[in-house]
This record gives structure tokens, C-alpha cells and sequence, in this order.
């Protein structure tokens, strides 16, 4: 059985023996006041709360994040606190959902907490699809006992006493390092029957995805748990009163539960003096497109993107013009360069027509086309749609029949108006999450970028250089007549005499790109 | 669904997930644990399987034929050995691609999308995967075919007997 | 239970408090359109249409799943909610053929019937229409994908009964299709013809075959009979033109029991002037039938002869 003495004499033990490591690996400084942070540029200007441990300890071994105060958030909990006053320095703390949608977790708790049932479960939402984001994949490879220890203190506040995570399928390692996580914290008595000796007993089980982003969203993600078809429900009953199996439910993102063992750790007030006032704390972003140092980042909301791109991220690739940031993924939108002054939290985020998301931030340059990103999510959400609500199932479908139109080249005055008024539709009458933010990519991008879409449907023109059906190969006078290119090409398009300059039949051409491929002095170009 | 599951020759691992099933019956939820099970240990999930699944779950084979196709992790034909990947993109269809096609589904018996009743084949139509210059291509496994012609179709798959 | 008082389209009702918006409305006779809402299934809230605006809410809710609140104002025809309305059926329209003249089900379908209150008409295009996969397979049942609309009442009313549940959607999103067992046919199923499917399907994708092609439903006479063969009487109905009586189509399952094929074609036998053959499911073959074998009373009638002969003699 573990207690809070053995608790204290593993940490003892360990601590000095993960130094040692670190000190040795050398890419950790230990501050004066224990805390470690990772060293270099990158992580300057980074807050580490929910990664607080990612790269510092060996995420097998429940030791080491015992070293660092491990479980003893849930230990204090157990042992100097009540359900009620969990809930309390939850709600004080005004920690949001980092899933995207940013509802307080206090209030979600205590919604459960005062709902009267002989079973509760506890969600870990670890089922992240939105394309490009690996933060809670991060988080559960490198840190799996504070998500745990996060579930079971959820646990504690609102009486549940089974949990589940439901992880992604491919996410292989995610899911080998937390069955070792789940299989040690139940040896050390940390989960399972009567945890810490008392009589608070709570179970962890994995349940795995199948490939399916719509079981993201919360009551599709339990009707999956369930064993069935991942379709949304719809809202008669707050999760929090009629969820899983019709039980109170609270499901919490990973990143949220990472936060919640350091919130008891260090008190609400703490965690507020991160932050903004109505976004308190960090949010990790998965930073990446054309970004000179992509990867994690974990920053103060409240940061402006500005400063997460070029001082954290080292400014765009190759030095070219940043031309818009995507956020949110396909639920998100596409922020021009003009705003990039704007601060990182929920309501600022959501003012400029995009969504926080859960963490998804895409850097673009000038060869990025606006039409084409919008194209590129809607294909994503029509491949993800599940079907069940007509404006959803049918509706982006339509928009993405005329993104598709527009991007090669067949676009007619009238589509705007006609993906406007879809987008309206479908954000107002879609029944779940997935639905009514499905139009996010294309409002966004018809807002800041409207120029494009003219281009492309009036002038058949793509400003950015990327439609493919939209360009002209064109062979320039630097052509040495070397045959190549006619001889390559997969369709006779191209003539021209021997040491003379060639031509490309724009008519038959199908825009392949090989004689581009093989012109030995780079006399093709596009225009 | 048309390929046929041997019975016999999977006599063993039908045992062994027959244990899994009895291990976890009575674990709520369980018919999406149990669809994993079948797609990793036979590679897709064949009907004679999801019939015994129905039956020792008694869960409606409707049930669980809408569960298996609203999940992309599962797959109701087995992958060949071989597989084939047949590129459909404007070059190589301009090239004569779908003759190509034509072909490959005439000496090895089955249709694009299928796979040969003795698991050494599949045949997986494609987008352009991006060599143009070479159409028309198929890829088998990790190796490039191309400029291809209909009557190199054969002794290309000879060599995979 | 408690009652509340609401006010839909200005008019107050006081209705019980587990009611939902569109049933509270219906008390007012307010016909809020909806496609997947059915009071004797499960709320799915699949279709929208039954979508409203409820003062206080920036979003428009289903009155099919918000349940009435006490002091609620509803309004159910305001210019938000027509427009979502018509976009809703300009999308269903789009991928459902244009065969209004010929479908069997013209004239008491709901999509028919909606986009005639909508004023929205089919349109060409170049995009996705839904599949032509028409299963003939049996004579009681035609199913048309191209005309469903993926409302799942179907699915629904066929999981109701515990040895049916042979319908299901499968695939997802635009490809989502409504299949039984493993994608089989009515013939190869274990469908049992009791045409609850039917019964509710709003529009042509599943029909009644043996009504096809006999009459127009405004041409018709229709009158609800109760089944006579066992004590519970599920209805039926009767069509009949100029006195004729011509076909028997299912309507109602009874409380207790769920419909069946045996009492459709005693029905059919007992009010038809010249019912069609009938067809029994021997294995996976619909095979003509003698109507003794099909409403498996032979065996009876050989009895009842032999009494009777005995009797005589």
C-alpha cells in the first residue's frame, strides 16, 4: 500500500539520481528553487506547465515523476481535502478545457459532483486528430502519470470511480507508455481499491479508436466507449448528468489534466498569475508550415502570435513574407499577417474569426494559397462528416464540390455568395461541434483573403502560384534544345527543333510537371 | 465480400480469439476491443468471423457491419502480399492506364480493389504518386514500373509467382 | 406530472413538462416539418428542419429534443430558421432524383410535401448524387438508396424488435447507406417482409411492393382495419379504387406486437377481391406460395377436413 511516507522516500531517493542524469545529458538547468527547465532559445520565452516533465524524466518509470512531485497533489487531495474543495480550487482556478472549446473545468466538475448516481465515469479525451497537432500525443508519451493523476483527482471531486482513456489507434507508443503507466501506478497503489489506504478507489482502462476524428467530440467519443458507430447525440442531457452509459460523465482533454495535479500542487492563485485574466494558464501549440524551428511550444495565453512565431519559432523558412497563421485546424481559420499582434487566449482568438482549438498552428507563406487551405479542410471534414445531420453530411460536401471548381480553374461568379450562404447554414443548424464549425476554414479565409478567390474565379489566376490547373508551363528563351523535355513528356505536348527553343501546347498539356523535372537548365517555368 | 475465409486453415487463431472473446464478454463496450482483435489476427475482419462474433456477443450483424464501416481502421478484404498499386493520376491515364489495369485484373483474376483468393495478390488503384515522366506506372510493393505497355503486364507478374 | 405554460408563434399552451417543443406545438396545431422525428421512436435529431428559435438562445435548437421550460417564447417560422429550412431541403433535393412523377410514394411524401411548402424545386448539377443501388429482391419490399435521406427511422423502428434489428447505416458521411445484416439483399437477409421500415419511411426509398404501380394515393379510398389473426390487431390499411379493393399496406404496429408478414397477407386474403400470389422465404429464396403454405395453415385446413368429412359421414 503506498503512503504519503513512502511517497516521500521514493521521491528522496530518486530525485538525486535523476540529477545526476540530467546533469550528465546536459540539456536541463536546475533553477535555485528545484524547478528543472529545459535549456535554449527555444524554450526561453516557453512556460512549461502542462509539458512541465516532457524531456526530463524517463516516462516509464513512475519514479521519476514521483521525483518531481508526483501524486503528491493527488496524496494531498485525498488526505487534507473534500470533494467540495477540490471543486472549489478547480473552479478558482478558471482553468479551461484545452480541447478547443475552453469551458471551465470547475464548472464542468461540479455539475457531475451534484448529480446524484451509484456510478460516474471519468473521460480522458486522448483522441487528437485535428492534421499537424501532436500535443496530447507529446503529453502522453512523455509525461503519462500526470494525465493519470489528473483523472484520478477528477475522480475524487465529482465521485467517480472508473476512468477511460480513449486514445487514438495511431498513436502506438502513446498507448505502450501509458499501459505501463496504468500497470505502475496500480503496483504502487496509486490506482485501483483504496488508493493511499483510504477508501477513494479508482480504475483506469485504455479503449482505443479506430479512425474516426468525429469521436473527438465528446458524445460521439461515449458512443464509441459504448461500441457503436461514432455519431454525435443529440442534446437533451448534459454529459455531466447523462454521459456514458447514461452516468455522469465528465470528459477532460489531456492537456487540461496534465494542468490539474500542478493547480493542487501550487494553489489557484498560482495558477491565475499565468495568463490572461479569463484565460489563465498556458497552451501548447504545435507549431509548424513554414516555420523556421517547428515543433511543441508552450506559452502564457495571452502571448501574441507575433511573438510565438518569430521568437520562439525563429520567424518563417527560407525568409519569406509570412502571409497568414492557421489555428484550430479543421474547426479554426486562417489569421492574416495584419493580426498578427493579437493575443493568444479564447475570446481574442474567436474575435478574428478563428477558434483556439486544441492546439494546431500552421505558419504560411506567400506559396500558400488561401483557396487551397480552405479546399484542403473541407476535403478533411467531408472525408470525417459522419453523416448522421443532413447540413453537414450534405452541406460540405457542396462546399467542397465548389472549393474543388474554383481551385481548378472552373469557378463561376455567384460560388462566394453560394459558399457564404451554405457556411451560414451549416454553422447554424449542424448538430455537433464537428458541423458547426466545419465552414471555420472558408469564412476565415472569404474574410481576409477575398482577392483570391476573385483571382481564381474571374482572372483563373492563383495569386500564391499553387492551383496546379491554374498555372502555364511556359519554356523561357535560356531553352538550349536539348529535346528532353518533348522527349519526357507523357503526351507529345511540347515541339521544337534540335538546339532551338521549344514550346509548350498550353491546350494539350496536362500540367504534369516532368519537363520542368528534367529541363537540365531550368528553362521551364511556371506563370 | 466476396473472398472466401478458409476455416480450416485458420482453425488456430479462430481458438485463440475465441479466448479473447471469452476473457472479455462481459466487458461493456466490448464489440469495438473485439473488431480490433479480428483485424489485427486475420488482417481484415471476414464475414464468417463477424457471424461468430454476433453470435457469442449476440450483438445484430447490422450492428456490427455499421460499427466496422464507420471506422476506417477496418477493412472487409484482405491486402495481398503483393500489392499492387496501379497510379490513375492524368498522366499515366492519359497513358493508357486503365488498359494497364484492364490487364493486371485479367491475368490475376480479380478486380481492382480485390485481392487473389491465394493472398499473393492485391491490385489498389491510386492518385498520381508524382512520376509522371515514367507513365504509365504501377508500383508493386516498394518497386517502380514504367512506361509500361499491356503485354509487359505478365512477365512483370510472373516474377511475384 | 407538472405542467408548463409556453408561447409558441404568440399563443400560449400549458403542456405536461416532459414535452418537447414540437409536441407542445402540435396542441396548438403548429406543424413544425421534420424528417427524422417520429413520437414513437428515439430522438435523433438528425434531419434539422425541425429547427426553432427560442427567445434568449443565440442558436436555433430542434424542437424535436429541447423539452418545453416553463415561460419559454418559441417561434417557429422566423426568416432565420426558413432559411435554414429551405437550405436543409435544397440539400436534400440535390441528391435525390427528380422521379416525383412515377415514385410510388407521390403524394404522402414528406420531402414532396416540404419542398411544396418551401417553394424549393430540384436543380441541375455536376456534384455527388446518392448511389442507384436499388434492391427487387423481394415482393413485398423495393428499396431505392438514391432516394434515401438517411433519417434512420428505419434503422430505428427495426431495432425495436429484438430478433429483427437487420437494418443498420453503414460507411459514413455522403457515403453513409442504410444496409442489412452484412450488406445483404432482403432475399439474403434475415429480413422478415413485416414492412415497419416502410411504414416509416418519409419518402420513396422504401416502398410497399405489391401497392406499385395500382394506384395513385389521391385516386385511392383507404380505410384502417385491424389485423385478425391474433388478439392484438395490428392495423392495416385498405386501398380501394371506384370499390375495388386493391392492395393491403401495413400502418401500425399494435402495442404488444410488431407487425408481421403472416398477418399482412391474411389481411390481404380476408379484404382483397383478387389479393397477388403470395411468396414465402425458403432459405435465401422468395419463392411462390400457395396461400395455405404462406399463412402456414395448411396442416389446420387438412385437420378441418378430416373433421368435417367425418362429421358428414
Amino acid at each position: 500500500m503506498m503512503t504519503l511516507e513512502k511517497l516521500r522516500e521514493i521521491k528522496e531517493k530518486t530525485r538525486p539520481i535523476l540529477e545526476d542524469r540530467l546533469k550528465k545529458e546536459g540539456k536541463t538547468e536546475i533553477r535555485e528553487d528545484g524547478s528543472i527547465v529545459l535549456k535554449g532559445d527555444y524554450y526561453k520565452k516557453q512556460v512549461r506547465i502542462a509539458l512541465r516533465n516532457c524531456e526530463i524524466i524517463n516516462p516509464d518509470s513512475i519514479d521519476d515523476y514521483i521525483a518531481l512531485d508526483g501524486y503528491s497533489a493527488l496524496g494531498k487531495v485525498l488526505f487534507e481535502m473534500t470533494p467540495a474543495e477540490v471543486i472549489d480550487v478547480m473552479m478558482e482556478s478558471n482553468l479551461r478545457g484545452r480541447g478547443g472549446a475552453g469551458f471551465p473545468t470547475g464548472r464542468k466538475w461540479n455539475e457531475a459532483f451534484k448529480y446524484d448516481a451509484d456510478k460516474k465515469y471519468i473521460i480522458c479525451n486522448a483522441d487528437e486528430g485535428d492534421p499537424g497537432a501532436f500535443m496530447d500525443r507529446s503529453i502522453l508519451e512523455g509525461d503519462p502519470h500526470s494525465v493519470l493523476e489528473g483523472m484520478a483527482i477528477a475522480g475524487y471531486a465529482v465521485g467517480a470511480d472508473q476512468g477511460f482513456i480513449y486514445v487514438r489507434a495511431e498513436y502506438p507508443l502513446a498507448v505502450k507508455t501509458l499501459k505501463k503507466a496504468i500497470e505502475q501506478a496500480k503496483e504502487y497503489g496509486l490506482l485501483g481499491k483504496n488508493i493511499f489506504g483510504t477508501d477513494f478507489s479508482f480504475d483506469i482502462e485504455l479503449r482505443l479508436g479506430a479512425g474516426a476524428f468525429v469521436c473527438g467530440e465528446g458524445t460521439a467519443l461515449m458512443e464509441s466507449i459504448e461500441g457503436k458507430r461514432g455519431m454525435p447525440r443529440v442534446k437533451i442531457h448534459r454529459t455531466a448528468h447523462k454521459g456514458l452509459w447514461g452516468k455522469p460523465t465528465i470528459i477532460n482533454n489531456v492537456e487540461t489534466l496534465a494542468n490539474v495535479p500542478i493547480i493542487y500542487q501550487k494553489g489557484a492563485d498560482w495558477f491565475r498569475s499565468i495568463g490572461t485574466e479569463k484565460s489563465p494558464g498556458t497552451k501548447v501549440f504545435a507549431l509548424v508550415g513554414k516555420v523556421k524551428e517547428s515543433g511543441l511550444v508552450e506559452v502564457p495565453m495571452g502571448m501574441t502570435l507575433r511573438e510565438i512565431v518569430f521568437d520562439i519559432g525563429g520567424g518563417v523558412a527560407d525568409d519569406r513574407a509570412i502571409k497568414a497563421i492557421q489555428t484550430g485546424g479543421p474547426s479554426g481559420g486562417c489569421i492574416p499577417a495584419d493580426l498578427l499582434d493579437t493575443p493568444v487566449d479564447f475570446e481574442s482568438l474567436a474575435k478574428i474569426g478563428s477558434i483556439m482549438g486544441s492546439g494546431g498552428m500552421v505558419v504560411m507563406d506567400e506559396t500558400d494559397c488561401m483557396v487551397d487551405i480552405a479546399r484542403f479542410f473541407l476535403d478533411f471534414t467531408v472525408e470525417e462528416s459522419c453523416g448522421k445531420c443532413v447540413p453537414c453530411r450534405e452541406g460540405t460536401k457542396r462546399m467542397l464540390e465548389i472549393l474543388e471548381k474554383i481551385t481548378e480553374g472552373n469557378g463561376e461568379e455567384g460560388d462566394i455568395e453560394r459558399l457564404e450562404s451554405l457556411a451560414e447554414t451549416i454553422s447554424s443548424a449542424s448538430l455537433c461541434g464537428l458541423g458547426q464549425t466545419a465552414s471555420n476554414p472558408v469564412t476565415s479565409t472569404l474574410q481576409y483573403f477575398r482577392d483570391e478567390y476573385i483571382a481564381h474565379i474571374r482572372d483563373k489566376r492563383c495569386p500564391a502560384g499553387s492551383c496546379q490547373a491554374l498555372l502555364e508551363y511556359y519554356i523561357t528563351d535560356a531553352c538550349i534544345g536539348c529535346t528532353k523535355c518533348a522527349r519526357n513528356c507523357p503526351v507529345s505536348c511540347i515541339s521544337g527543333k534540335v538546339k532551338e527553343r521549344h514550346v509548350i501546347d498550353t491546350e494539350t498539356c496536362i500540367k504534369c510537371g516532368t519537363c520542368m523535372e528534367v529541363c537540365p537548365v531550368g528553362a521551364v517555368i511556371t506563370r | 465480400m466476396e473472398f472466401k475465409f478458409d476455416m480450416e486453415k485458420n482453425k488456430e487463431k479462430i481458438q485463440e480469439f475465441m479466448t479473447f472473446i471469452d476473457e472479455n464478454r462481459d466487458k461493456p463496450g466490448v464489440l469495438m476491443p473485439v473488431l480490433q482483435e479480428t483485424q489485427e489476427r486475420f488482417g481484415y475482419l471476414p464475414a464468417e468471423i463477424l457471424e461468430l462474433i454476433s453470435k457469442e456477443l449476440n450483438i445484430p450483424l447490422s450492428e456490427i457491419y455499421g460499427v466496422a464501416t464507420f471506422y476506417s481502421q477496418f477493412t472487409f478484404v484482405p491486402k495481398g502480399e503483393n500489392d499492387i498499386s496501379v497510379c490513375l493520376g492524368t498522366a499515366c491515364y492519359v497513358k493508357g492506364a486503365e488498359k494497364i489495369l484492364e490487364e493486371l485484373e485479367n491475368v490475376l483474376g480479380i478486380k481492382s480493389g480485390g485481392t487473389t483468393p491465394d493472398l499473393k495478390f492485391s491490385i489498389t488503384p491510386t492518385r498520381c504518386i508524382g512520376a509522371c515522366g515514367l507513365a504509365p506506372v504501377i508500383n508493386i510493393n516498394d518497386e517502380t514500373y514504367g512506361k509500361l505497355k499491356v503485354e509487359d503486364i505478365k512477365g512483370i507478374i510472373e516474377k511475384y509467382r | 406530472m407538472k405542467n408548463v405554460t409556453l408561447t409558441i408563434d404568440g399563443q400560449k399552451v400549458t403542456v405536461p413538462e416532459n414535452y418537447s417543443i414540437i409536441q407542445a406545438a402540435k396542441e396548438l396545431g403548429i406543424d413544425i416539418p421534420a424528417l427524422c422525428y417520429d413520437p414513437n421512436l428515439e430522438v435523433v435529431g438528425a434531419c434539422r428542419l425541425c429547427l426553432v428559435e427560442i427567445e434568449g438562445s443565440r442558436k436555433l435548437e430542434t424542437s424535436c429534443s429541447t423539452k418545453v421550460r416553463e415561460g419559454m417564447v418559441v417561434n417557429t417560422e422566423t426568416e432565420k430558421v426558413v432559411k435554414a429550412r429551405k437550405d436543409i431541403l435544397q440539400l436534400l433535393l440535390d441528391s435525390h432524383p427528380n422521379d416525383c412523377l412515377t415514385c410510388q410514394k407521390a403524394g404522402e411524401c414528406l420531402l414532396q410535401a416540404y419542398a411544396y411548402r418551401y417553394d424549393v424545386k430540384f436543380r441541375e448539377h455536376d456534384g455527388a448524387m446518392r448511389p442507384k443501388l436499388i434492391d427487387t429482391s423481394s415482393p413485398y419490399i423495393l428499396k431505392d438508396d438514391s432516394k434515401c435521406i438517411l433519417c434512420g427511422k428505419c434503422v430505428r423502428t427495426c431495432s425495436q424488435v429484438d430478433d429483427r434489428q437487420v437494418l443498420s447505416f453503414a460507411g459514413r458521411g455522403y457515403d453513409t447507406r442504410i444496409v442489412l445484416d452484412l450488406d445483404k439483399t432482403f432475399e439474403t437477409s434475415k429480413c422478415v417482409s413485416c414492412n415497419r421500415c416502410v411504414v416509416v419511411c418519409p419518402v420513396g426509398a422504401l416502398v410497399d411492393k405489391r401497392l406499385m404501380g395500382k394506384t395513385r394515393i389521391w385516386d385511392a379510398e383507404v380505410k384502417t382495419v385491424d389485423c385478425k389473426v391474433c388478439a392484438y390487431g395490428c392495423e392495416f390499411e385498405v386501398l380501394s379504387k371506384k370499390g375495388k379493393k386493391l392492395a393491403v399496406r401495413a400502418k401500425a404496429p399494435s402495442n404488444g406486437r410488431p407487425l408481421c408478414l403472416k398477418g399482412r397477407l391474411t389481411t390481404e386474403l380476408m379484404h382483397l377481391d383478387n389479393p397477388d400470389k403470395p411468396y414465402r422465404k425458403i432459405g435465401n429464396k422468395f419463392v411462390e406460395s400457395s396461400w395455405t403454405k404462406a399463412i402456414s395453415i395448411a396442416d389446420i385446413i387438412e385437420k378441418i377436413n378430416k373433421l368435417e368429412n367425418n362429421e358428414e359421414k
